[in-house]
């Protein structure tokens, strides 16, 4: 299992937690266990064609997965998966 | 005509003087050595060294007939120097008694070494014990120029605490004025100026608390046709903004000018702050290609946050701006440092250079100040 930190944005998605436990071999299976547990995520972190929308960076502990193999990136038990849209808060 | 050396010449009290050079219409003359006219000296005293007193008094007090007090470290020297400036013909000398020692015992202000008081030498002492900090690093934050975008909820602590440092020239982004639900972070503010602009606001009270600090008010928004001429007076920006419009107008013009950012963004009990130098590590557009749509980006008025949060993330950047001023430390280039306050937790996340940055990357187009801070999506933005 991974945990996925929630950010702000997304904790109403997810009844107010900010960390959910997700199983998944990728770090795309674990952000789909989340949407399949918390649906309303899914439109926020995925475009139509399911790819990781532009505005959502997603880092595996403490890399983007951007610059690892975006979706593809092996997750082990106990990685963390961190969703961190930008916010503009001052 | 007087020719004696050993003639009586006016002596007067350190604090007589302090009167006369406030009154102004006073040479004011140091005749000690370089070396201790360095380490400290009156302002305006012209040093005029014993041995070369002859040689060199016409130039530092060329009228004879003016008022010119004269002063060494402990009256000696100069009431020496007072005697033979008479027999040169000066008209109206005294000799400071005590000297500069007396003078500083009275504690009137003398220009210290490299530039600094004796009243700033006391209020920053404890930066200046540090090493590495120092006189020189006092310096350079006194003559350090930041520019603050938002004196709110980031904003105000970061203001305050950077003119308590004694940060020469801060500059404020804000067209709001203060309101009552500011209040309770915006620690800058107060009750009494609810309704007034916050730029204002923060001036009144940084001037209070440091009078070193000049504090330059910019009582509008930041745009494309204003921002170049702005960030230029600048050294390093604080990006305190409530919007993305903002925030992306900033990274673009200060990666054109080549200043760092330190920026950082706060909700709820959540706050990110990262440091961005332009060409050194990644810029905001590395870090957030895109913003995000309006349902995903409210706003502090929208959803709400904790006070304390915003004045620990506005401290942490207020920590970033010192070390890119005094060049010590680490700053957060490269990395974004998460803070919950829910948790108390920090995570520090890797930031990488975009190599296909349409700002920073290689192969960035230059672009004209109208496209500044542009997206095709533009109007989507949230604003605030």
């Amino acid at each position: 299992m991974a945990t996925i930190r929630i950010p702000p944005v997304l904790r109403a998605q997810t009844g107010g937690q900010n960390e959910v436990e997700a199983a998944g071999g990728s770090v795309g299976e674990v952000l789909r266990a989340l949407t399949a547990e918390h649906p309303a995520t899914a439109e926020q972190l995925f475009g139509p064609e399911g790819e990781l929308n532009r505005y959502v960076n997603v880092y595996l502990n403490d890399e983007d997965v951007r610059v690892l193999d975006g979706l593809e990136t092996g997750v082990k038990d106990g990685d963390t998966v961190i969703i961190m849209p930008a916010m503009a808060g001052g | 005509m007087t020719t004696q050396t050993k003639q009586q010449v006016e002596e007067i009290e350190a604090f007589e003087a302090a009167q006369e050079i406030e009154g102004g219409d006073v040479v004011l003359v140091d005749t000690r050595e370089p070396h201790e006219y360095q380490e400290a000296h009156l302002e305006n005293g012209k040093l005029v060294p014993p041995g070369l007193l002859a040689d060199e008094i016409a130039a530092a007090a060329p009228d004879k007939s003016a008022r010119t007090i004269i002063y060494c470290r402990s009256g000696n020297r100069s009431y020496i120097a007072a005697q033979q400036l008479e027999a040169l013909g000066y008209e109206d000398v005294a000799s400071m008694a005590g000297g500069i020692l007396a003078w500083q015992e009275q504690g009137l202000p003398v220009v210290a070494a490299s530039g600094m008081t004796a009243e700033q030498r006391d209020r920053y002492s404890r930066h200046t014990l540090l090493p590495e900090v120092g006189v020189d690093g006092q310096l350079k934050m006194l003559n350090a120029k930041v520019l603050l975008v938002g004196a709110g909820g980031l904003g105000a602590p970061t203001a305050l605490y950077l003119a308590a440092a004694g940060i020469g020239t801060i500059g404020l982004v804000d067209d709001d004025l203060v309101d009552a639900s500011n209040l309770q972070r915006q620690v800058i503010h107060n009750t009494e100026r609810i309704g007034t602009p916050k730029t204002q606001s923060a001036r009144l009270t940084i001037e209070a608390l440091n009078p070193d600090v000049d504090v330059v008010e910019h009582n509008f928004r930041l745009d494309a046709s204003n921002i170049v001429e702005i960030l230029s007076e600048y050294d390093v920006i604080v990006d305190g903004a409530d919007n993305f419009p903002t925030r992306y107008l900033l990274n673009d013009a200060s990666v054109r000018l080549r200043k760092p950012v330190v920026s950082a963004s706060i909700l709820s009990f959540d706050g990110q702050i990262s440091t961005f130098v332009p060409f050194e590590g990644p810029c905001y557009r590395c870090l957030y290609p895109t913003p995000p749509p309006a349902e995903l980006a409210p706003s502090c008025s929208a959803n709400g946050v904790l006070g304390v949060m915003a004045g620990q993330m506005g401290l942490l950047q207020a920590n970033e701006v010192l070390k890119l001023v005094l060049g010590i430390g680490e700053p957060l280039i490269g990395r974004l440092l998460l803070y919950e306050a829910l948790s108390t937790r920090f995570t520090e996340l890797k930031v990488r250079p975009d190599p296909e940055c349409p700002i920073c990357g290689e192969n960035a187009p230059e672009i004209p100040d109208s496209e500044l801070g542009k997206f095709p999506d533009y109007d989507a933005f949230c604003a605030g």
